[in-house]
């Protein structure tokens, strides 16, 4: 029962202390506007280069920019804490650290889900780009698998975070990576094959590949293997980035520079 | 004279501060590299060479464009939570001769862009990166720099009394990507884009850098549009900054971060 007080309670107030400063003055450029026009970028990019279609950048870069949420909140969890020098207290709670991070992390897939679905309307309203009314549903799953799985990354990203200084350069970097091999803008299939083994093991890409399908008209059951993929490649990212939590956490302990990286 | 000087100097000193700033070289390296890529990708593996050419410089501006826009407020912030930012405003010199040579230093770091993306476009790919002419090149690169430093003098001014004006900011670093032209031609845009896009000196400075690198036309009227910006930028910089300091100054918000 504790631990899940710790999960839902814990995880929410903690969302809400770290993100207080979120006021829509940030929220709406950063998070709803933004998005939009990276869609547009590449939407001009693809009509003048003749490559894809405005529908595959729409969704491409819809399902991506979701890792902003997912990716910075995840980290910021643990920097925030640190930056309001609360990280210490938390850590030396008896709390079980499996409810304490999972409990961290669903509201930012939360809202990881909600920008990418918001980024996805506004880009298809904007752009004309229609949308069968069977395919709202399988893509709102798909959009929340991909948030949830990018979040699992957020968690080994948090963990790096313990002993890197620059988190905002390290985040960056990610960020600028899925966007090349996750196949929001570039087919997987025109990357060298190196490339392409990487993309197969990153979240988003197959989180892309079903959204694309689903939106073309395929339906659930078609793109059940996808979605299966990336789950697991979730699952397998955030068991890693719990296991790297705790060793990190125990390594900030013993070199004593949980507060100061 | 000694206006000038102050300037001089706080822009030197602001240049070799930044310069150490791993998260302006990161936007001002990494970013340029990433979107090479991309574009290499995208405009068909590469088989033009002219659009190379041009997604290479392309890249580089929106390196310098994306410092401006993202390195100018985090730097206005950095200053008002370390409390710094109050002591610059009550300083004898005008706060616009400090502010000025900021951006303007923040915009000078993108030279390391542009190297970054064509030096990258040239060694992995094998583009040849050869320009047509050099002189308006060189006098393209500083010219254009300037202007952009300007324009990012003139948003900063806002940074100073918003506290959020810093993601308003951000928003900006797509938007001018898109419509300046900088990886597309601005053709492809809706028509009603193109005078937007003149307001703006990364449209001017990306043409003359396209011109001076493949020949296509004269450089030197891009050049010397850069430069009648940069003086609207600066004059219209300096009232806004009087408008928002004042404002700051009467509801004692410029400390709050």
């Amino acid at each position: 029962m504790t631990s899940l007080r710790i999960f839902a309670i814990g995880g929410l107030m903690s969302f809400r202390a770290l993100f207080g400063f979120m006021s829509p003055w940030i929220y709406i450029p950063t998070l709803v506007v933004t998005p939009l026009f990276q869609i547009l970028l590449f939407v001009f990019i693809g009509r003048s280069a003749g490559v894809e279609s405005d529908t595959f950048y729409v969704v491409g870069n819809a399902i991506q920019y979701s890792s902003v949420p997912c990716l910075f909140a995840m980290t910021f969890t643990i920097a925030g804490e640190r930056f309001n020098q609360t990280l210490g207290p938390v850590l030396v709670s008896p709390a079980g650290r499996l409810p304490l991070f999972l409990g961290r992390s669903l509201p930012v897939i939360v809202n990881g889900a909600f920008v990418g679905a918001l980024s996805f309307t506004l880009g298809s309203l904007v752009l004309g780009v229609t949308v069968p009314a069977s395919a709202v549903a399988p893509l709102a799953l798909v959009i929340v698998l991909a948030s949830a799985s990018c979040t699992g990354l957020g968690l080994v990203l948090a963990g790096i975070g313990l002993r890197v200084r620059e988190q905002a350069v390290m985040l960056n970097i990610v960020f600028g990576l899925l966007l090349i091999f996750t196949g929001a803008n570039v087919p997987i299939e025109q990357l060298p094959e190196w490339m392409e083994a990487i993309s197969r093991l990153l979240p988003f890409t197959h989180a892309i590949e079903a959204g694309r399908e689903v939106v073309a008209g395929s339906g659930l059951g078609d793109v059940s293997g996808l979605l299966l993929r990336e789950l697991a490649i979730g699952v397998v990212y955030a068991v890693l980035g719990y296991r790297f939590l705790r060793f990190m956490e125990r390594q900030g302990r013993i070199h004593a520079t949980l507060e100061r990286a | 004279m000694r206006l000038a000087r102050s300037m001089a100097v706080g822009w030197a000193l602001h240049f070799k501060q930044e310069s150490r700033n791993p998260f302006f070289l990161w936007i001002v390296i990494c970013t340029p590299l990433i979107y090479a890529t991309m574009a290499y990708f995208l405009f068909r593996g590469g088989t033009d060479g002219d659009k190379l050419v041009g997604a290479a410089v392309g890249t580089g501006m929106m390196g310098i464009w994306s410092l401006t826009t993202t390195a100018a407020a985090a730097a206005l912030q950095w200053r008002r939570r370390s409390g710094i930012l109050e002591l610059l405003v009550a300083a004898p010199l005008p706060f616009w001769a400090i502010l000025a040579p900021i951006t303007i230093a923040i915009s000078a770091l993108g030279i390391y862009s542009l190297l970054a993306s064509m030096l990258y476009t040239r060694l992995l790919y094998g583009v040849s990166l050869e320009i047509e002419d050099w002189l308006a090149f060189a006098v393209a690169v500083p010219v254009g720099i300037l202007a952009i430093g300007l324009l990012g003098f003139m948003l900063g001014a806002a940074f100073v009394r918003f506290r959020a004006a810093w993601a308003v900011g951000n928003l900006f670093e797509f938007p001018v990507w898109t419509i300046c032209g900088l990886l597309i031609p601005i053709a492809v845009l809706p028509a009603w884009v193109e005078p937007v896009a003149w307001v703006f000196a990364p449209t001017w400075g990306m043409n003359a850098l396209r011109d001076a690198a493949l020949g296509d036309g004269s450089p030197w009227d891009d050049i010397a549009m850069c430069a009648a910006l940069s003086v609207v930028y600066g004059g219209l910089g300096v009232i806004l900054l009087r408008v928002f300091l004042g404002s700051a100054r009467r509801r004692g918000t410029l400390a709050l971060s």
